[in-house]
């Protein structure tokens, strides 16, 4: 009896420390476990904003379409392309690798932007 | 930058290596009420809201058909909620011309967003005319997922390469075009190599008194090229028309009446049975123009042509929906 309640204040202890690591990790104290950075770009009046961008490796840009007018996001080089946004749709890209990456709407390739990853 | 005059948006981005002596132009912008009229040249255009101005001549002919484009079935912003109703009134107004006509062209953007069920809607829409053909070519909204397969099942049974074809009705040869496809970044409208291919064989054996009329979606002349409103290589088909007497072309996508004339080739864009689109570099974007309810029909519409065999010439009249 008195081995099972020394378990159990055990336990209990455990899940304290757990809980206090846990919280060390949250946003509270970025730290020590850095969170995944992100960006965005507006599709809005036939134009990306900013033309060019300018993020970290890592870094997950969106691209939300503002327009009434359906869009797409295409990489030139064909590394990242968005199936059709209607309005208020969003596609997301994480940089994985530092470089310049070019993109378009294939739809209305007058417009064009860059993502430029460091 | 100073905003652009028609003037110079005329002048200035015209590369399309088209002879230029001779050029006449004349622009009619839906709503307006402007009456075109080219003397000398190959097109006549009168608006119906005029009917004063289109006599027994101008309507007797051998062959009319009429020009629809960009419904885009699916849209359903502020711009125009309901395109199914407009689309229908442009119906009614076909059924409402004194002879009906032999049969419709669309000029692309049937649907908003490629679905099934919008190119369902139009093809139901369109059975209820007094014409029964229609003849097709995409729009960049009908081959947005697939690069065009679906459309081509649908339209395209008996075309070639993405869509593009040929046919003739009472001696006049019609060509439609598909430059809708591998837009490449920065640039325009594209109809590739191999339909340029096409083209040139196509009208190999044709005499050159066969009057023309080529239709495609985005304009084959170089409207504003800042909002991509022209076509890359349009030059290198226009020169393998240069030796025919009359050659007409209609094309869509910048959802206003345009019209130009350059040397044997008359250029002209329709209207949109949808919503209107600004003047070039009048507005910051070619998005969709919010008009008052009540003047929307005013500047959507229809185009109705009439052949006349034996003056070679096609007359041009453009209806507004109101």
């Amino acid at each position: 009896m008195i081995r099972k309640s020394v378990c159990i204040v055990g336990l209990f202890a455990m899940v304290m420390v757990a809980t206090l690591l846990l919280s060390a990790a949250s946003p509270g104290s970025p730290a020590k476990a850095p969170q995944a950075a992100s960006a965005e770009v507006k599709v809005d009046n036939f134009s990306f904003g900013p033309a060019t961008l300018t993020v970290a490796v890592g870094t997950t840009v969106s691209w939300t379409n503002r327009d009434d007018i359906p869009h797409t996001v295409v990489s030139t080089d064909k590394v990242f392309k968005s199936k059709v946004l209607d309005t208020d749709e969003k596609f997301s890209f994480t940089f994985a690798k530092a470089g310049t990456y070019p993109y378009f709407c294939s739809i209305h390739p007058k417009m064009t932007g860059s993502v430029v990853v460091q | 930058m100073p905003k652009k005059t028609k003037d110079e948006i005329l002048h200035d981005h015209n590369n399309d290596g088209i002879d230029r002596r001779g050029f006449l132009k004349c622009m009619a912008w839906a709503g307006t009420g402007v009456l075109c009229v080219m003397e000398g040249g190959i097109l006549k255009s009168y608006s119906l809201s005029r009917p004063g101005a289109i006599g027994a001549r101008e309507m007797a002919g051998e062959l009319s058909f009429v020009q629809l484009s960009d419904s885009h079935m699916g849209f359903n912003k502020p711009a125009n909620p309901d395109v199914a109703a407009t689309l229908k009134a442009a119906v009614d107004k076909i059924n409402g011309l004194s002879k009906p006509p032999e049969f419709m062209l669309h000029t692309g953007d049937i649907s908003h967003l490629s679905k099934p069920e919008e190119f369902d809607t139009v093809d139901q829409i369109l059975k209820g005319a007094s014409a029964k053909d229609v003849f097709f070519v995409p729009g960049e909204h009908d081959v947005l997922n697939d690069d065009g397969k679906s459309y081509l099942e649908r339209y395209g049974k008996k075309a070639k390469g993405a869509g593009w074809y040929s046919f003739d009705k009472k001696g006049v040869h019609f060509i439609g075009l598909v430059n809708v496809l591998n837009l490449k970044a920065g640039g325009l409208g594209t109809l590739g190599h191999e339909q340029l291919e096409w083209i040139e064989d196509d009208v190999q054996h044709l005499k050159h008194s066969t009057p023309i009329v080529v239709f495609a979606h985005i304009p084959l002349w170089s409207v504003y090229p800042e909002w991509g409103w022209g076509t890359e290589d349009s030059a290198q088909a226009l020169a393998y028309l240069k030796r025919f007497g009359s050659v007409t072309v209609l094309n869509g996508h910048i959802h206003q009446i345009m019209q130009k004339v350059e040397g044997n080739v008359t250029f002209h864009t329709a209207a949109s049975t949808a919503f209107p689109q600004p003047q070039p570099g009048k507005a910051d974007s070619p998005g969709p123009m919010k008009v008052p309810a009540e003047q929307l029909k005013s500047v959507l519409g229809i185009t109705d042509v009439n052949y006349v065999q034996g003056r070679n010439a096609l007359a041009v009249v453009d209806s507004t929906l109101a």
